[in-house]
């Protein structure tokens, strides 16, 4: 059984349909990448999931059908969202983003442990602890983000385009990142329109394409399939 | 003439200061709304009146029951100050609940208009109740410290005149400081508090820190409210004599107060309604010595809303305001 289940979800944005029926699956332990051009839908995939936009169908997390969940509690069962764009708070500190991420943690013992391990992996978030979220680059801010998702200590860390805007040896680090944190067992499902890299460290993707998945398959065949080089290789 | 405005100056600073305490706490209600939810609340001047009324409500009631000399002033000045601040309190998360919380996906507008309506319902049913328990809908309450301390500020410098402080001045003064900063406190240094800032900064990805939006939303109300009610009591004792009227203009000085200090931003309310009360008793003191009688004291609310049409032509954002809110 996947972690992560999609089932023929149609997203609404008024009487836009972002997605048209879209089916998907996570399983423990993998790198999923969803790739597609710019308004496919990738998106309003994730936001579906965390339910901040209006579905039908379902969804079912770790067997659960999450399908009318308010956001806060998808988190709380343990889907971590980092969104596009970012979204660091940007006149909360740095050590005041990275608490937010471990809210619904009473023990401040745990949330002090769950920050070291992040610097494990964000060493330069340490030195910036008192440092306004919104006044740090476009690079710390992506690490800052990352970091307060892995403060849930999710079961899934869903990821919408960390390559965004950033310079090519940052993305590579961060690409590091999520295949470090995905040997040690977490659950990835990257969203990018760089395909080329996603598909690189994922072990299966699905193409989507104005709201419907075309393709899917491992992601090393896709790499190798015409069609994907022809239209998202290039 | 300078020696005239001088001699009235320590009283002016003291009265300037109580009444700027009164605007401040009142204001931070304002600013908490709107930095959550970028509406004015405008029925915030209401629940500072029905607070009021809840304070004068208990102790006329605790008075009714014989309880009032038995226990000492400062227990039952307590007592009414807890009880309207949780009625106010509970109420603004009442309001926000059925007249705010359905609207909050329509226009900005919308709600404003609600708030009206919430404002003219809050009046008529304050008054209502008055009339019925009283026979009149305006409220003469109990006045729990009605002493009067000299302050000599002849002796400090003689052009000065002598200062005389109401022993609730004092009290005005010392449970505005702790209520702002206590709100300081928990705004700056808890885990709700950061909370609050966090929905107020970006509401969407707060939810995804599985923080409960609505329950930060309802928190907001109840502690900005509770603030606005507890300073109705502040000012029933302070004023004596209290209508279910009250809030409306108390309310748009204290408005003013958070858009000059920057809306949205806590300290810049704090700040706007001390500077605010201290330019009004300023005003009314001193503006028919400085035109020669031509203009008296009734223009003193022209001067607070001169002050911050200027602070806004060269700072649209208020004194403490963030130019812009950041948006991806
Ligand atoms: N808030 C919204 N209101 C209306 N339509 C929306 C909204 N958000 C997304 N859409 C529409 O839904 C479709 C999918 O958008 P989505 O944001 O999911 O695309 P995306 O794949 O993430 O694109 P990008 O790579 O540009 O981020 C688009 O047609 C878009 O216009
Ligand atoms: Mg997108």
């Amino acid at each position: 059984m996947s972690l992560l289940e999609l089932h023929k979800v149609h997203a609404y944005y008024g009487a836009i349909e972002g997605l048209k029926g879209i089916s998907l699956s996570v399983n423990e332990g993998e790198i999923v990448t969803l790739i597609g051009s710019n308004g496919a839908g990738k998106s309003s995939t994730l936001k579906s999931i965390c339910g901040q936009v209006k579905i039908k169908g379902t969804i079912r997390f770790g067997g659960q059908d999450i399908s009318t969940q308010p956001p806060h509690q998808t988190a709380l069962d343990g889907i971590a969202h980092v969104p596009e764009g970012r979204r660091i708070f940007p006149r909360l500190t740095v050590k005041e983003n990275l608490e937010m991420g471990a809210f619904s943690v009473k023990d401040r013992k745990i949330v002090k442990d769950r920050m070291e391990r992040a610097f494990g992996y964000f060493p330069r978030l340490k030195e910036r602890l008192g440092q306004l979220g919104g006044t740090m680059s476009g690079g710390e801010q992506q690490m800052l983000a990352i970091a307060r998702a892995l403060m849930m200590q999710p079961k899934i860390l869903l990821l919408d385009e960390p390559s965004m805007g950033l310079a090519p040896i940052i993305v590579e680090q961060i690409f590091d990142i999520i295949q470090e944190l995905n040997r040690t067992g977490m659950t990835v499902l990257l969203v990018e329109q760089n395909a080329y890299q996603a598909l690189q460290i994922a072990h299966r993707g699905y193409v989507i394409q104005t709201g419907e998945i075309i393709m899917e398959d491992e992601a090393r065949l896709l790499l190798q399939s015409e069609q994907v080089k022809e239209a998202y290789l290039a | 003439m300078i020696s005239e405005i001088l001699q009235t100056l320590p009283q002016v600073l003291v009265d300037g200061l109580a009444l700027g305490a009164v605007y401040a706490v009142v204001a931070i209600g304002y600013t908490m709304v709107y930095g959550i939810l970028e509406f004015i609340n405008f029925a915030h001047g209401e629940i500072f009146m029905t607070g009021a009324f809840a304070g004068t409500a208990a102790l006329l009631t605790l008075k009714s029951a014989g309880l009032l000399g038995a226990m000492p002033g400062w227990l039952a000045y307590l007592l009414a100050f807890v009880i309207a601040m949780l009625l106010t309190g509970i109420l603004g998360i009442g309001i926000e609940r059925v007249a705010y919380r359905p609207l909050r996906k329509a226009p900005k507008l919308i709600s404003f208009i609600s708030a009206v309506g919430i404002s003219f319902l809050l009046q008529d049913i304050v008054r209502f109740i008055a009339d019925l328990k009283t026979g009149n809908f305006i409220v003469t309450g109990i006045t729990l410290y009605d002493s009067n301390l000299k302050v000599a500020a002849s002796s400090l410098w003689s052009v000065f005149g002598d200062a005389f402080i109401k022993t609730n001045t004092i009290i005005v003064l010392a449970a505005a400081v702790v209520l702002m900063i206590g709100l300081d406190l928990f705004v700056n240094r808890t885990k709700w508090g950061v909370a609050m800032r966090a929905v107020a900064q970006d509401r969407d990805t707060a939810s995804l820190m599985s923080i409960n939006v609505n329950k930060v939303i309802a928190l907001t109300f109840f502690i900005g409210s509770a603030l606005g009610g507890g300073t109705g009591v502040l000012f029933a004792q302070q004023y004596g004599t209290i209508d279910p009227y009250i809030g409306f203009t108390l309310g748009m000085k204290a408005f003013t107060a958070a858009v000059l200090g920057g809306i949205g931003n806590i300290r810049g309310a704090m700040f706007g309604g001390i500077l605010i009360g201290l330019i009004e008793m300023l005003a009314s003191t001193n503006l028919g010595i400085l035109t020669g009688g031509s203009f008296g004291a009734e223009y003193k609310d022209v001067m607070s809303f001169l002050i911050l049409i200027v602070v806004l032509i060269f700072k649209p954002e208020g004194l403490f305001g963030k130019a812009i809110k950041e948006k991806v």
